[in-house]
Parts: C-alpha cells; structure tokens; sequence
C-alpha cells in the first residue's frame, strides 16, 4: 500500500474511536511534555552555568607574567624556557603581540596600585585597579548600581560595595545583615572623588654623566630614569557592584575600579617600577602581568603554549567547562530517564488501545485479508496508527512541555525579583530537542505497535471473517 | 459435462483440486471439513457446490479462494498449488485472480460505498485519480451511482450485496467466489444479484464458483452442480437449462 493510502485509512481509523485515541493520544502528550520539561530544564541550567563561567572571564583569560620577574607558577616553569636574564620584558610591543595572536580577543596590563582617595575631605587609602571596557559583560557587575564606565577613558570610578560604605563611614559590624548596594550607592552616584598618585615621568637621557662615574656608555642607554611627580585626578562615581569583581586577586584584589585606558594614560607609578629600575634593564615601563582573554575556554591551552613560545610564564585555571558538561550529561540523562518514564507508561497505553481496535476490527481485518491485503499491509496499517498517534501526541506534547518550562520560568523570575536578583533564563528548547522529542514520540509508538501490528498480521482470515 | 456449460467454458482448467482435505482438531474431535475432493472446475463455468450445513461447501471455497491452506492434497491454479504459496503470494492471489462476495455482504460499516469499492485497488496500489474513476464506473454498472456516499448502514441489504458484487469485480480477477450470495436477502433481491452474477460469467466470461443451499438457484444460474456431503463430493451433474435471465432495472453488470 502507498504511504498516502496508509496515512489516509490510518487517520481514518483513529477518527472512528476518537475518544479512546485522543486520550491515548493526551498520554502520550503528557510523557513527551515531562520529557521535554525536564531535559529544558537540564539545558536551560547548563546554558546558565556556561554564561556564567564565561561571563566569569575565569576560564578564558591566560595571566601572563615575566621570568624576569623570577615568580613563576610551577617549579617546571622556573626550570625550563630561557634563562631569566635573557628572556624578553612585559611591555607595550609584548602585549601587542600577543594581542595578535589566534584566537586572542585583547590582551590588557593588569594596572593596581594603592593610593590615597579624598571624599568630602577625609582621605582613604585602598587599592585601585585599571578595567578593560569589555568586563562590561562580567557578571561581577550584575546587580550593579548606577552603570559601567561610559568610555575607556573617562575619568570616572566603580566602587566595590565595601569601599563605597568607607565612605559613608558604615563599617559593617560582623556577622550583621548584608547591606543592600541600592542603600549605599544612593548618596554617592554622581558625586567627586579625588584621587591622588604618582606619575612617572621619563627623564631625558641626555642628562650628562659626571665626571669620575664609572658608567659603560651602554649601560647608559640600557638604565632607566625616571621622576616621580605627586597628581590629583578627580573621579566621578558612576557605579557600586554588589559583588568583587577582583575576587581572584586575594589579597592583591581592588575595591576601587578606574577606566583602563585612563588608569594607563595616567603613567601611574607601578610596584614593579622600582624594581626594574634596580634591575636596569630598561628604561620602558613594564607590565607586571598581561591579562590573555581566549575566544574559547576550549582554545586557552592552544594560546597558552604560544605565549610560552614568546618567552613568558602563563597561568590558567584547567577548562571547567569539560567537567561541566561532563556534569550536565549525567544530570540530563537522569532527568531525560525521570522525563521518560510517563512516556512508557503512555507506551502501555499505545499498546492497549492497539491490542483493543485488533480485537474491534478483527472481523474488518478478516474481509482486507480476503480482498488482497497481505500481512505487511495490515502491519503497516497499525503501524501508521501508532504512528500517527505519536506524531500527534509528540506535537501537542513538545507544546505543553514548551508551556510548562515558561511557566516554571515566569514563576522562577518572580521569585528572583521578589528576592531582588537579576531575572534569568533557566529554561531552554532548543531546536533539536523539540525535533528529537517528536522523533522520540514517534519511535516509543511504533515499538509499541510491533505486537499489536504483527499480531493482527498474523489473524487467520477465515477465523477473523467469522467474528460478528 | 453437458452442451450448455461447454457453451461459456473454454475448455482451460481454472482451478482443479486433487484429493484436497481440510482436517482440523476440535478438542479430541477430528472434523474432517474438506475430504478428498478432487474437482476441475474450466474457465468460464459457472460451478455451484451445493449441501447441507456443514457439509463443507464454505471450506472448499475458503481453500479455492486461497484463504485457507488444505491439511493435505493440492490446489492448483494457473499452474501454481495454492499450498506451496507463501502468505504474500497468497494474498496477491486473493488480490488480482479471485474476486468474493459473502453472505453478510462484509462491507466496512466506517466507509462508504466509493471507499469500500476502492480499497482493493488501494492495496493493488492502483493510483488515486485512476481508483475514484473505477469504483465510480462500478457503482453505475450495478446502479449505485448515487449512493457512491453512503455509508453500508444506510442501504438495504441487495444494494449492499450489489456493492460488495462491484467491490470484488473492481481488480477484474478471472474468477468470481460467492459464498451463498443471497442467503441474506429475500427472493426477489436475491434474483437481482443473481442475474448480475450470472451476467459476469456470460458477458466476461469470468467463472463463478457459487456456494448454495438452494438447488432452485444453482439449477436456473450454474451449469454444474456439485454436491458436497460430510466434506466429500457425493454428486457433480450439469444443471439444468436456466430459462434466459430476466433483465433487471440498474441491474445489469
């Protein structure tokens, strides 16, 4: 028989004891639906928990730093690569390179010093850090209060939430309640505060030696020179995170955020300045770490091994995300056999409806067999009724599975807002697990229609002619 | 066999049987259903089997039409045995050489007339335009034309007969099976489809094996008579000469 022919006398069929199928059919929905509900939720979570990490900057960011430097990360780093002395400095044209490199979207100087800020009068002293305009997107800035800086050099600063209540001279007392960020950042978006620092400033080299000083003329070039010189910078305060953005750092970590271009443009004295210049190896300023940021996590290793090859260390936390997903495989399969487990039991449900229309229309079966129809044809026939039936029951299923998730979703959002947190999207169907789940319908429904179809295959005609 | 059956058979054998049983158990009971028949039954004949209840007439036709296999002995048709055939064959048999019609009509109440006279065709997987056309043309031939639409429930039992005579006719097999065509019907409807069985095997020249219990029937319409007792042939005579066949309104095939 043609596939139009089945499809047609399958429907038709199904049509003839609408009620019993259309409740087979809603079994089936209602299987498919917890299916698709419950591996949503798995991929929504997943997709969160990727967002997050890569928001993050964790997994995607090398820290490079110089052997000169005599810090490494591993006693396999101090013993290999080339030799401390002769190993290239963290400047300006390194960063650049590895700006350069595949797969690398910027490179940037990490740039932290401690200084004294002035709010109406009094003097703090912290530690200040230098932004990349791209950790706009991180999502230590989620729950932030006023906005991110509104270029790459404006003199304005993000407070971290502990500093900002210095100012306000609020010291939490511990173990008292969180103060909420919305609280302290009132009174201080929009205000000034004065920053004072230490710009270094190239001294010409043309300063001549004294006489009777026991400079080699190469030494000379090599040397660096510098002043010193005392500035005040005022900033405007454009925002308070909620959360540190600096977590990473330890001890080393800011509460007190400047546009990085600014904080470069600045030429603020670095700790790492006086070093070199005890060092005298040159007189350009230098990185003391060059932050890497990789288009992939996956890509970090790949980005690694060049810098490497340029003659730095480098530092990187292993890809997560590998044991994530590994993570999530299992929690997906587990929800995918919880999700399952209503469309098995819809499954017994294909099966009874099937086993019950064989033993209706037996006497039908009979008078097809003895007007030509041969065995595959009365299987097919079944077949495309169970497979009608899970197409339908797929359809409307992947359809209130979509409903179910947005449903859980609206009500996970007004929980989160209620709780004063970002809304999120815990929730995903994607385009192949709506295709995959209709596909599944369908394949549960024809193996549950392999007995009842080869069972009415096998009907003796004769015997089934004789059934009133 | 006498003048008037050589007049519509052409001397070919459609279907013969040799020494055909059908054997089956009903608890510690052997029932011999069929037993030893042996029969040539030529193209173009028009065979009625004749006999009591039980006496086996309905088991030779179901193994002549192939839906029933003999417990031993041979079914031969154009050439094959029927025994020897695997299901698939057995049911392109069923499908294009041999057409039935039954006592209960055994229309499918869910479709209508123009359906249930497309479903061979649906399943000798004739194309869909080709099969509306050809059940259409039908239905006319057995003056059913405007009831094409309606469902078996909705016509009486010689309309229904008439559209179960056009639905076996429809893949234009050799050999038409009746099972007591007309044991559900009176007298007078009964007489309309006879005619037009009897029409199919003088004017197409099909031949037409006819189960019956009333001789009256097979002596007007068959040219041979076959009796059938405790599963055996007991008798095998031409019929005698049927007066000429009345000519029914929309009745003709």
């Amino acid at each position: 028989m043609k596939i139009y022919d089945l499809t047609e006398l399958a429907v038709r069929n199904l049509r003839e004891s609408l009620l019993r199928n259309s409740l087979t059919t809603v079994g089936i929905s209602v299987g498919v639906a917890s299916l698709v509900a419950m591996l949503a939720l798995g991929i929504g979570l997943q997709q969160l928990a990727s967002r997050r990490l890569r928001k993050s900057g964790l997994f995607d960011t090398v820290i490079v730093t110089s052997r000169r430097d005599l810090r490494s990360f591993s006693r396999e780093q101090e013993s290999s690569g080339p030799d401390p002395a002769d190993s290239p400095a963290l400047d300006e044209p390194a960063r650049q390179k590895m700006e350069q490199l595949p797969d690398v979207t910027e490179a940037f100087p990490d740039i932290r010093f401690i200084t004294g800020l002035r709010y109406e009068g009094k003097q703090h002293l912290t530690m200040v850090a230098g932004l990349p305009f791209s950790a706009k997107n991180n999502d230590a800035f989620d729950g932030m209060q006023g906005n991110f800086f509104s270029s790459d050099a404006a003199p304005e600063v993000i407070l971290q939430k502990a500093f900002a209540e210095e100012l306000l001279g609020k010291t939490p007392k511990p173990g008292a309640d969180d103060v909420n960020v919305a609280d302290v950042a009132r009174p201080l978006l929009g205000k000034e505060l004065v920053m004072r620092y230490a710009e270094r400033v190239e001294a010409p080299l043309s300063a001549a030696p004294q006489p009777g000083d026991r400079q080699d003329p190469n030494e000379a070039a090599l040397s660096a020179s510098y002043s010193v010189v005392s500035h005040e910078q005022p900033l405007k305060i454009v925002g308070v995170s909620d959360l540190d953005p600096d977590s990473m750092r330890g001890s080393a970590r800011a509460r007190v955020f400047l546009p990085l271009k600014l904080a470069q443009n600045l030429h603020v004295m670095q700790p790492s300045n006086l070093r070199d210049t005890t060092r005298a190896l040159t007189s350009a300023p230098t990185y003391t770490t060059v932050s890497v940021r990789v288009k992939s996590p996956r890509l970090v290793p790949t980005v690694e091994d060049a810098i490497k090859k340029m003659g730095f260390n480098t530092f990187s936390i292993t890809d997560a995300t590998r044991s994530l997903r590994q993570f999530f495989a299992v929690l997906d399969l587990f929800l995918g056999i919880f999700g399952s487990l209503a469309l098995a039991v819809a499954s017994i449900g294909i099966v009874n409806t099937l086993v019950m229309a064989i033993l209706e229309r037996r006497r039908e079966i009979g008078i097809m067999k003895a007007l030509g129809a041969s065995d595959i044809d009365i299987r097919k026939l079944f077949f495309a009724e169970a497979g009608a039936m899970g197409l339908a029951g797929g359809a409307v299923g992947v359809a209130l599975g979509w409903m179910i998730g947005h449903a859980i979703n609206l009500g996970t959002n007004v929980y989160l807002k209620r709780q004063n947190f970002p809304p999120e999207q815990i929730w995903a169907v994607p385009w192949w697990l709506v295709g995959g789940a209709v596909l599944f319908a369908i394949v549960v429904s024809l193996i549950s229609g392999l007995y009842p179809a080869s069972r009415a295959a096998r009907l003796d005609p004769v015997q089934a002619l004789r059934y009133e | 066999m006498n003048s008037q059956s050589s007049l519509h058979s052409n001397g070919s054998v459609a279907i013969a049987t040799d020494n055909v049983c059908r054997h089956y158990r009903m608890g510690e009971t052997l029932i011999r259903a069929v037993d030893g028949v042996s029969l040539q039954i030529h193209a173009g004949e028009f065979v009625a089997l004749l006999g009591t209840s039980g006496s086996g007439k309905s088991s030779l036709l179901n193994l002549l039409a192939g839906l029933d296999r003999p417990t031993s002995g041979q079914v031969i048709v154009a050439g094959k045995n029927l025994a020897a055939l695997s299901r698939e064959e057995l049911a392109k048999y069923r499908l294009h050489t041999v057409g039935m019609v039954f006592q209960s009509f055994n229309l499918i109440p869910s479709m209508t007339l123009s359906e249930n006279v497309e479903l061979p065709m649906r399943f000798a997987e004739v194309e869909r335009q080709q099969r509306a056309a050809l059940s259409t043309k039908a239905l006319q031939r057995v003056g059913l034309a405007a009831r094409m639409h309606h469902r078996p429930v909705e016509l009486s039992g010689g309309e229904q007969q008439r559209a179960a005579l056009a639905r076996a006719l429809i893949n234009q097999p050799k050999t038409l099976l009746a099972d007591e065509p007309t044991g559900n019907l009176d007298s007078r409807t009964g007489t309309e489809i006879m005619e037009l069985i009897s029409d199919c095997n003088r004017s197409l020249g099909m031949t037409v094996i006819m189960v019956t219990h009333e001789r009256s029937l097979a002596e007007r319409y068959a040219q041979r008579m076959v009796f059938l007792a405790d599963g055996k042939v007991v008798g095998d005579q031409p019929a005698s000469v049927a007066e000429p066949a009345e000519v029914l309104p929309g009745g003709r095939l």
